[in-house]
């Protein structure tokens, strides 16, 4: 068994909690870029522009890209050939949170009660979802979800009858209902298939995956990049103001299912698009 | 983009009506934050019939709540957050004088409603443009609620604070006309 101190994981967690926020991924800025080129409204043309300024000046490493930095999703995968040692996984991971939060001047948007919604001051606990894989390695990723595009995703279970088409419209209704809400121009995660809770995380995997990727099944894939085109038709633009630029991308990730269901769910993630990965 | 046009708080009825959808603006002088939890406070205290903390007469409020300052800085990261949140609240305020708020994403008909009989206007600023916006933030205090921390009520500074007018006292309203003009069928 390959040994891992939990000090190891502490600090990972912390410095992925901070890069995720300062410095937004490559694919996510030239995305801005080629949009914009594609862009016909004059004020999505200017917020695009803003956008990719917005990026440079986090960079920097004074100001992380969005006020809300978010819930700190954390995807785990723990290789079966790693012994954790020096405590407790759950107990690092919320200190590296802890920390990467606090040194990072991030800010803690965490009620420690959903009804009495008292802060828990340090953005602690987070969300984490742990994979046991083949292996000795520890691969992290955080991923910060802002509240306002959270609040826009869903879950539906449809019935088998209402396929393909059911299931694209449910994603384009969805889009449509948020609006400018969530902070277009947004990435669309959409979960298909598994049971009622496998679809919400599959939908919110499908974040992770970098943009322009498709689908390796060609169906999925020409699903993708039908729905991002109908997405784009909608009009919504950059911030609800208008424009054709309202999704950067759209990815599905499927799962076998029970005889009698059709799960989708769809996760909106603002253009903040953040996550880092580690491997320890 | 037409032109920015240059605006300074507070503002007045005549000012108001002049700012159409569209139009791009840069906010100078004082204006407030305040989001969920603030707001709640804030209605509260006109139910009882109280004071609020702040006089809003002609003010702007600001839907933030800003990442922690790092020493020798104003403000931390400073976007707006999504205003139909305050969409039950914001009404009220407007009836005691405020004359506009500085959000993102649509407000709903009671707000639309308020807008238009009591002369505001809501601005859209850039989500998620937070480290471009917190440079047009000089200074910051916190006038109330020190205990919600990021979402406490703060006095801003500000210069050529960048927005749009998103939703006018005319009616108008940049969510529903922006995307009809680029909505394929």
């Amino acid at each position: 068994m390959r040994e891992v101190h939990v000090d190891q994981i502490v600090k990972t967690v912390a410095d992925l909690c901070i890069a995720a926020n300062y410095q937004l991924d490559d694919d996510v800025v030239e995305s801005f870029r080629r949009f914009r080129e594609k862009e016909e409204s004059p004020t999505a043309q200017a917020i695009l522009d803003q956008l990719v300024e917005n990026a440079a000046i986090a960079r920097e490493g004074q100001f992380p890209m969005c006020q809300d930095t978010g819930f700190a999703v954390l995807f785990v995968e723990l290789g079966q050939e790693v012994h954790i040692v020096g405590g407790d996984l759950w107990a690092a991971l919320n200190e590296g949170v802890r920390k990467g939060y606090g040194e990072g001047y991030l800010r803690k948007s965490i009620v420690a009660d959903p009804l009495r919604r008292v802060n828990t001051k340090d953005n602690t606990p987070p969300v984490v979802w742990t994979e046991v894989v083949p292996g000795d390695k520890v691969t992290i990723t955080v991923a910060p979800k802002g509240g306002g595009s959270e609040n826009m995703s869903e879950v539906r279970m449809l019935r088998p009858a209402d396929g393909l088409e059911g299931v694209k419209n449910f994603v384009v209704d969805r889009v449509s209902r948020s609006g400018g809400n969530p902070c277009p121009p947004i990435i669309v995660g959409v979960g298909i298939g598994g049971t009622f809770e496998k679809c919400a995380w599959l939908a919110k995997k499908a974040l992770l995956r970098p943009l322009g990727q498709r689908h390796p099944d060609p169906f999925y894939a020409e699903m993708e990049t039908e729905l991002l085109e109908r997405i784009n038709k909608l009009g919504i633009g950059p911030q609800g103001l208008g424009g054709r630029t309202t999704a950067l991308d759209v990815h599905v990730e499927v799962y076998p299912c029970h005889i009698a269901s059709l799960p989708a769910a769809v996760s909106i993630q603002c253009h903040a698009a953040r996550h880092k990965t580690a491997v320890i | 983009m037409s032109a920015a046009i240059k605006i300074t708080t507070p503002l007045t009825d005549e000012q108001v009506e002049k700012l159409r959808v569209g139009d791009s603006v840069l906010i100078t002088g004082t204006i407030y934050t305040g989001r969920d939890a603030a707001h709640k406070r804030l209605v509260e205290l006109l139910a009882e019939g109280k004071p609020l903390p702040f006089e809003v007469k002609g003010q702007l409020i600001y839907y933030v709540g800003p990442s922690p300052a790092r020493p020798g800085m104003p403000i931390g990261s400073a976007g707006p957050t999504t205003s139909y949140r305050m969409d039950p609240y914001a009404p009220a305020l407007i009836r005691q004088g405020l004359k506009g708020m500085i959000g993102k994403g649509e407000m709903g008909p009671e707000v639309a409603e308020a807008l238009r009989t009591h002369k505001a206007v809501y601005f859209a600023a850039v989500g998620g443009a937070a480290a471009l916006i917190a440079k047009s933030i000089l200074k910051s205090e916190i006038v109330a609620y020190e205990d919600l921390g990021a979402e406490a009520i703060q006095r801003l500074e500000v210069r050529d604070f960048p927005a749009i007018v998103a939703q006018d006292c005319h009616g108008g309203n940049i969510y529903k006309e922006g995307r009809a003009k680029y909505e394929i069928k």
